[in-house]
This record gives C-alpha cells, sequence and structure tokens, in this order.
C-alpha cells in the first residue's frame, strides 16, 4: 500500500483515499499555442522509470491536490508538497539528488 | 529444424528423447544486422517471423533484456477477440484472431488456441446500448459477433449468477470464434520460427543506449555491445517511454501495472471467457482447471510488476458476486505486468522523428490477442518503411492531429 502524506490537512493517507492526477508540473498551452506545444501537454509525457513528479488528490480527505516525489521503479517517496508550489521544495529536490546522484534535472517551471 | 509430428514424438520415445534440436539457438550478437528488433516478446517476435516471412528480409536480431516471453507475454490472461468499435481496431484484431487460428499450424508448434467464445458481460442499461451498437458495428466489419439475451448467458455460462444484487446481467456481447491460446508457446513457435530463418535471437542483452547521426539510428549500444543496424524496431512495451527517451523524443505513453492470478485447479466448471467490465474482472478457466482472474490497471505510473493490492481486492470482491462458486477458492499466484497505455486507448504502430527507427507499442492491457496481427502490421512499415493499410490509422501524428481512434468503452477496462 502506497502511502503519502498529505500536506494540507497533515495526515498520512493511503492510496486508496487518494486519487492520482498524473504527471505534475506540465506547462499549460492556451489558445494560439502551436499544435505541437497542444500535443506535447495533452498528451507528451516523460513516463520515467525513476523519479517521478506527480499530482494527487486526497479525495476522501481535505479534497486537495498535492505533489509528490516518487520513484515509479522502487516506489519510494522522497516528500509531498502543495500543488501551490511552482516547483519541488529544495530539501525535496536536494534529498533526491543525493539519493540519485546521476539524475539529471529538467525544467519543471511549469504550473503544478 | 527437425518437424514436430505425432510421427517424430514415437520415434524420440524409441530413442529416449535425445534427438530433440533445440528449439531456437543462444548466438552472439554479430557487429551489424539489416535490421534490429528491440524485444523478444511477443510482439517483437511477431515482427521479426512477419519480416521474413512476408518480405524476405532475415539479417534480424532480436534482443531480449531477460528471457524470451518473460514480460507481459508471460504475464496476460491470454483472452483472444476482436470485437471492437471502431474500424481500425476490428481490422488490425480481426487480422491477429484469424491468424491465430491457423498459427499451430504455421509455426508446426503448438500454441493451443482453443477458439471458445468470448463473453462480455451486459451489467448496466448503457453498457446494453453500448454493445448493441457494437454488435452492429461488428456486423459491418465482418466480424461475427451477437447481442445475447440473459437466458443464453446462463445457458453458456451455468455459473454465472445471473440476477446479482447490485450488477445483474442483462445480456451480453457474444463473439464465437474468441478465446485463449497458451501464451508462452505464442513466443516460442515464432522464436523457433524465425530462428530456422537464420535470425539471431539474442537473450540477456539489455539495450542501455541508441546511437543516431543525422536524423537516423546507427545502432544500439547493449550490455552484450554495440550492435549497428540499417532498421531499429523499438517493439517493448510497458518500457517503450525508456527506449524513446535513448532515442531522443517522447511518446504518448504511460505506464501502469496490471494484475493477474489464478486459482488452485478444479473441475471444469466454464468453457468460455467471460469478462465483466462494469465491476472490473474477467475469469476463464485454463487447461488444467486453474481459474484464470485479471482486473483493472492502477492508477498510477509504475515500473515495478506487483501492482495495488486493493485492485485484486476489488476484482476478487466483483467476480464472487457475479460467480459465487469461486467465494472459497484459494488463489495459487498473483502477478503483474507493466502496461504501456496511450490517451485513446489504442496502440501505437508508427514511424518516428528518425528516419529508420519504428515503434509498436500503446496495446495496453491487451497486447496478446493482437500479437500475430501487429507483428504482420509492424514488418510492412519496417520493410516497406511506411505503413500498410491495416497499420496506417495508428500513426504517432493522430494525436497532433486530434484522430483518435477511441477504445476506452471497448479497451480501457479489461482483456
Amino acid at each position: 500500500m502506497l502511502i503519502l502524506f498529505c500536506p494540507h490537512c497533515g495526515v498520512e493517507a493511503d492510496e486508496t483515499e487518494l486519487a492520482p492526477g498524473g504527471e505534475a508540473h506540465l506547462r499549460r498551452e492556451g489558445p494560439g499555442s502551436a499544435d505541437e506545444a497542444f500535443e506535447g501537454y495533452l498528451f507528451g509525457r516523460v513516463n520515467p522509470k525513476g523519479v517521478h513528479f506527480e499530482r494527487w488528490r486526497h479525495a476522501y480527505g481535505c479534497g486537495k491536490w498535492f505533489l509528490a516525489a516518487r520513484d515509479t521503479a522502487t516506489m519510494r517517496v522522497w516528500g509531498t508538497y502543495p500543488a501551490s508550489e511552482a516547483g519541488p521544495p529544495d530539501p525535496l529536490r536536494d534529498a533526491v539528488t543525493a539519493d540519485r546522484p546521476g539524475w539529471a534535472w529538467r525544467d519543471l517551471g511549469g504550473a503544478a | 529444424m527437425r518437424r514436430y509430428s505425432a510421427w517424430a514424438l514415437w520415434r524420440e520415445g524409441l530413442r529416449g528423447h535425445a534427438g530433440w534440436d533445440r528449439a531456437w539457438t543462444s548466438p552472439l550478437p554479430k557487429p551489424r544486422y539489416e535490421v534490429v528488433v528491440v524485444g523478444a516478446g511477443g510482439h517483437g517476435l511477431a515482427t521479426a517471423y512477419y519480416l521474413g516471412k512476408n518480405f524476405g528480409i532475415t539479417d534480424v536480431a532480436v534482443v531480449e533484456k531477460g528471457w524470451l516471453g518473460g514480460g507481459n507475454t508471460g504475464r496476460n490472461t491470454t483472452i483472444i477477440r476482436s470485437n471492437y468499435l471502431q474500424d481500425p481496431s476490428a481490422a488490425i484484431y480481426e487480422k491477429s484472431r484469424s491468424l491465430y487460428e491457423t498459427l499451430s499450424q504455421e509455426l508446426n508448434y503448438n500454441i493451443m488456441f482453443s477458439p471458445r467464445g468470448v463473453m462480455m458481460l451486459a451489467q448496466t442499461e448503457h453498457e446494453v446500448r453500448g454493445y448493441r451498437r457494437t454488435a452492429e458495428a461488428n456486423a459491418l466489419q465482418g466480424v461475427q459477433t451477437e447481442f445475447i439475451g440473459p437466458e443464453r448467458v446462463k445457458e453458456l455460462c451455468p455459473i454465472i449468477h445471473i440476477e446479482g444484487p447490485r450488477y445483474p446481467v442483462l445480456g451480453a456481447l457474444w463473439q464465437p470464434r474468441g478465446g485463449t491460446a497458451r501464451h508462452d508457446a505464442v513466443a516460442w513457435g515464432y522464436a523457433r520460427a524465425c530462428s530456422d530463418m537464420g535470425m539471431d535471437i539474442i537473450e540477456q542483452c539489455e539495450v542501455t543506449g541508441i546511437d543516431s547521426a543525422g536524423g537516423a539510428v546507427t545502432g544500439v549500444r547493449t550490455t552484450r555491445g554495440a550492435i549497428g543496424c540499417n532498421k531499429l524496431a523499438i517493439v517493448v512495451a510497458g518500457h517503450s517511454s525508456v527506449l524513446a527517451e535513448m532515442a531522443g523524443f517522447r511518446l504518448p505513453i504511460e505506464s501502469l501495472p496490471l494484475q493477474a492470478l489464478v486459482s488452485e485447479p478444479i473441475k471444469p466448471c466454464m468453457d468460455v471467457v467471460v469478462m465483466a467490465n462494469t465491476v472490473h474482472g474477467y475469469m476463464s478457466q485454463s487447461d488444467k482447471g486453474e481459474m484464470v482472474i485479471g482486473g483493472g490497471t492502477d492508477g498510477y505510473n509504475a515500473y515495478t510488476q506487483r501492482g495495488s493490492f486493493h485492485h485484486i481486492e476489488e476484482t476478487v470482491r466483483a467476480l464472487c458476486e457475479t460467480f459465487p462458486i469461486i467465494s472459497r477458492l484459494r488463489m495459487l499466484r498473483q502477478w503483474g505486468g507493466i502496461v504501456d497505455m496511450t490517451g485513446d486507448r489504442s496502440p501505437i504502430i508508427s514511424r518516428t522523428p528518425l528516419g529508420n527507427c519504428f515503434v509498436n507499442c500503446g496495446w495496453g492491457t491487451g497486447g496478446f490477442k493482437a500479437i500475430p496481427g501487429s507483428g504482420w502490421a509492424m514488418a510492412e512499415l519496417v520493410a516497406k518503411g511506411a505503413p500498410g493499410p491495416l497499420a496506417a490509422p495508428f500513426g504517432l501524428e493522430r494525436f497532433r492531429e486530434g484522430r483518435f481512434i477511441d477504445e476506452s468503452v471497448a479497451a480501457g477496462v479489461a482483456h
């Protein structure tokens, strides 16, 4: 059972309490964007075997969105943070970098 | 290759079975091939087989990081059907199902194809309407299906509880020519035929990098050295995004675990395949007597080949309602595979941004049934460099053009 800490209501929530919301930090495209950009936003996914930033909603709890850094191969969770953050907080970045030294950070500047 | 036959079996029986050849050879990789296929699962091996059979291309290597057929090919619930709604899907799945019918004879390898019939239960009013529509669409596509009432469902599968408390059975979409096959044997049969054509099947050989120059692939780096190629076919299901990243492009794929489980063996009690999509469960009985059960995918990306326990619980709970006699059965084994899901739940058989690199992926939860048709279409794409009529609708460009082949109803839940 995957257990994630909800940063809003402060409880450890089982995955049965949570609704997964897919990849986090996608850059939203608006009217006038190129077809390629829309395609990437709607369908293109990193889908990494390793470090993954993803959206979750505490569906059977406070109902709020938060983000998590999780390894899709080992299921290790480095931490969670509110969906209002524009990128992972520094301590979380440091934890991931310490754990996965070779891992290349990409731009996570998009909206949560 | 020595052919398998009743005569050969009789002769070897007298000789202590000393005269059998290896079904396929284990060669060292050569420095260069015309075509390198990454992934020796059903789809990769079928691609190689039809490259040789239909196009005479036999300078082919199939490289595999683990053992042959050890991924999703050996982890599915072996259901074969072609009762899809959209024309492009019906075309490729029906091609596949029809190839399965004669595959044992063609490969001289018993894949135990059993056209026992596949029944998809309608347990809500809108499922009834949906399946009636699919039956009409199938009639136009030349796929033999029929919408049947609850009495006929009970007749075909007496262990179903028709008047269940939550989801009574209101009817079913019945494909009498669907069924099951021995999944391992499909991979082994194709591997033996490929090896016989002189192709190299190289196991324990993981691709670690893809080299390209001037917009074309020049070769792959593997744990057993570099292998050059004129054309590269990536047929790796759940790991497609990982290979695409090596090649420098991104796919509209998300990888999710899908689980299955089998019970202890019991006496024969059902001779059809039953799928209940409303409650996320499907079941058939293997020749050994085990009930083979599959459920829905996990909701979030993972590469763990395990899956979450509560999904099994939900599947088994739903099936116990529909099949009360299984409620006391003990389960023997549970496993997971990593399925590659696309946004429209239809596969990708496509060219890529690299001119001589082709992908076959996105079969999601239902790839096993598609193995022969997928290999057939992919071989044509690789050989000619352009898709034939079966593969053309499944190109990557459909995501940019908004030209989806929406099978989320037919394929999103269960296989």
